[in-house]
């Protein structure tokens, strides 16, 4: 086992099997989003309540949660590279900030943009809103404890380390905040009950997840193969390559 | 005198002392405090009805940006004269001497807030009744803002970035103590039981006090590199 893990931990091994996976994943991100963007955009039945507003939920949802995946995944690499000075943990972490953080934002920006026809407003303290904007803040500190560092190593222990801390917090900000919410508004804004979603509905969101999933995973893999061109531009193997 | 414990007592009279040497900077937090709370009755309105409503938040608001502001110079000094390398290099236990380092910077920046809180506390009219859980409510989170700060402050030393970075950093980590501690002056303010926002502001702080030693030792060394 600890052979596989130490040849998954080298950075030729990684780039020359990211560079095979990429397309696959990206050819599989095309085509799932694709079909899942008809089925939710054509196929699936407008909503009774929300008309067609509702589904933006198809761009939403899975943005939503590719930031929390992110954010575990970045931790957790973070977390490999801290714990057993694997340096292509960190460069995977360092390459998973940016499009955590841009999922963050989207999911922030549909939520707004869903909040104003639905809730008659922009912005709500929707628990659910708030944790994500903290997210946000969360990857912002970790981009920006890892830009003002000059030396890569520091940068990336420095940053993997609040990334750990961030992560172990992320479940106590999560809950502090739902339950601020619950006490503080709870009936002033008409909350969308989780309606039992039909399977039309249904199918095109997990599919839309799923393509989500592999076009991060395509986007990680290109990120982190620039890291480790960046990272070993002095090494023989590089030029090789 | 030997043991895990060495070096806690002698780190933390050490902190002291020098903090005592300075008093205007172990003024700072205290004054910081009074003017962020002076800043919103001057925005808001001087109405008491107001006042007493967002008192809690504003109290609690006010004490975590005061206790962050003295973070900067928590490790900075003894960064720039090399005492810290000699405490890594001592051979005592590092996490337990940042322990004492960070009791030493809470008592001289946190303790205060503490107990100047019910002054401001009924400047903004907050009924009496309240300034007992705010007080206590200061007493479990202002510990935990100290750490969590300690650890921002481990990070950013030696980068040259000033206090930007380190409120970036940990702001959001500390807005569970913020929430909890407004919420049980909110409730006590409403004549509720507010033991529920304490306990959970001190288990936070149990595991804190557990957790973010060993977190703020291993950035001390990230930084030392």
């Amino acid at each position: 086992m600890w052979k596989l893990f130490h040849q998954f931990g080298s950075p030729p091994h990684f780039y020359r099997l990211a560079g095979y996976l990429i397309p696959w994943f990206g050819a599989a991100a095309l085509i799932l989003i694709l079909v899942a963007t008809y089925g939710g955009l054509v196929l699936a039945p407008a909503d009774y309540q929300q008309g067609d507003g509702f589904r933006i939920i198809y761009v939403h949802v899975p943005s939503a949660s590719m930031s929390l995946f992110a954010y575990t995944l970045m931790a957790t690499a973070a977390g490999i590279g801290l714990i057993w000075r694997i340096k292509l943990a960190h460069a995977v972490a360092a390459a998973a900030a940016p499009i955590g953080a841009s999922f963050t934002f989207l999911a922030l920006a549909t939520g707004s943009i869903w909040g104003k026809p639905m809730w008659g407003t922009w912005w709500a303290w929707d628990a659910r809103l708030t944790s994500e904007l903290i997210l946000l803040f969360l990857f912002l500190g970790y981009m920006s404890l890892r830009a003002a560092n000059d030396d890569t190593g520091k940068a990336d222990r420095a940053s993997g380390l609040l990334a750990v801390v961030g992560v172990v917090n992320v479940p106590i900000i999560h809950y502090s905040v739902e339950w601020w919410n619950s006490l503080h508004q709870g009936a002033t804004i008409m909350k969308l009950g989780k309606p039992a979603i039909t399977g039309d509905m249904l199918w095109p969101l997990l599919m839309m997840i799923a393509g989500f999933g592999c076009y991060f995973a395509t986007v990680l893999m290109i990120r982190t193969r620039s890291q480790v061109l960046q990272r070993e531009r002095n090494t023989h193997w590089l030029k090789e390559v | 005198m030997s043991g895990p414990l060495s070096g806690f007592g002698v780190v933390l009279a050490r902190d002291l002392r020098l903090a005592f040497r300075r008093p205007g900077e172990m003024a700072n937090p205290v004054l910081f405090f009074i003017l962020i709370t002076a800043i919103f009755p001057l925005g808001l309105s001087p109405e008491p009805e107001l006042l007493r409503t967002v008192a809690p938040g504003i109290l609690w608001g006010a004490a975590l940006l005061s206790s962050l502001l003295a973070l900067d110079l928590l490790f900075k000094s003894d960064y720039e004269d090399g005492s810290l390398e000699q405490l890594v290099l001592s051979g005592h236990s590092l996490p337990v001497m940042v322990l004492a380092k960070t009791l030493a910077h809470w008592m001289v920046s946190g303790l205060p807030l503490v107990l100047i809180a019910p002054l401001l506390a009924s400047a903004l009219y907050l009924p009496a009744e309240a300034w007992g859980t705010l007080m206590l409510g200061l007493l479990l989170g202002t510990p935990t803002l100290s750490l969590l700060g300690a650890m921002g402050a481990a990070l950013t030393t030696g980068l040259g970035t000033g206090s930007a970075l380190l409120s970036l950093l940990v702001l959001p980590l500390a807005t569970p103590i913020l929430i909890f501690g407004a919420r049980g002056v909110d409730l006590a303010v409403q004549g509720m039981d507010p033991v529920g926002p304490l306990y959970l502001l001190a288990a936070i702080l149990f595991l804190a006090l557990s957790l973010l030693p060993l977190a703020i030792a291993t950035a001390v060394r990230i930084s030392l590199d």
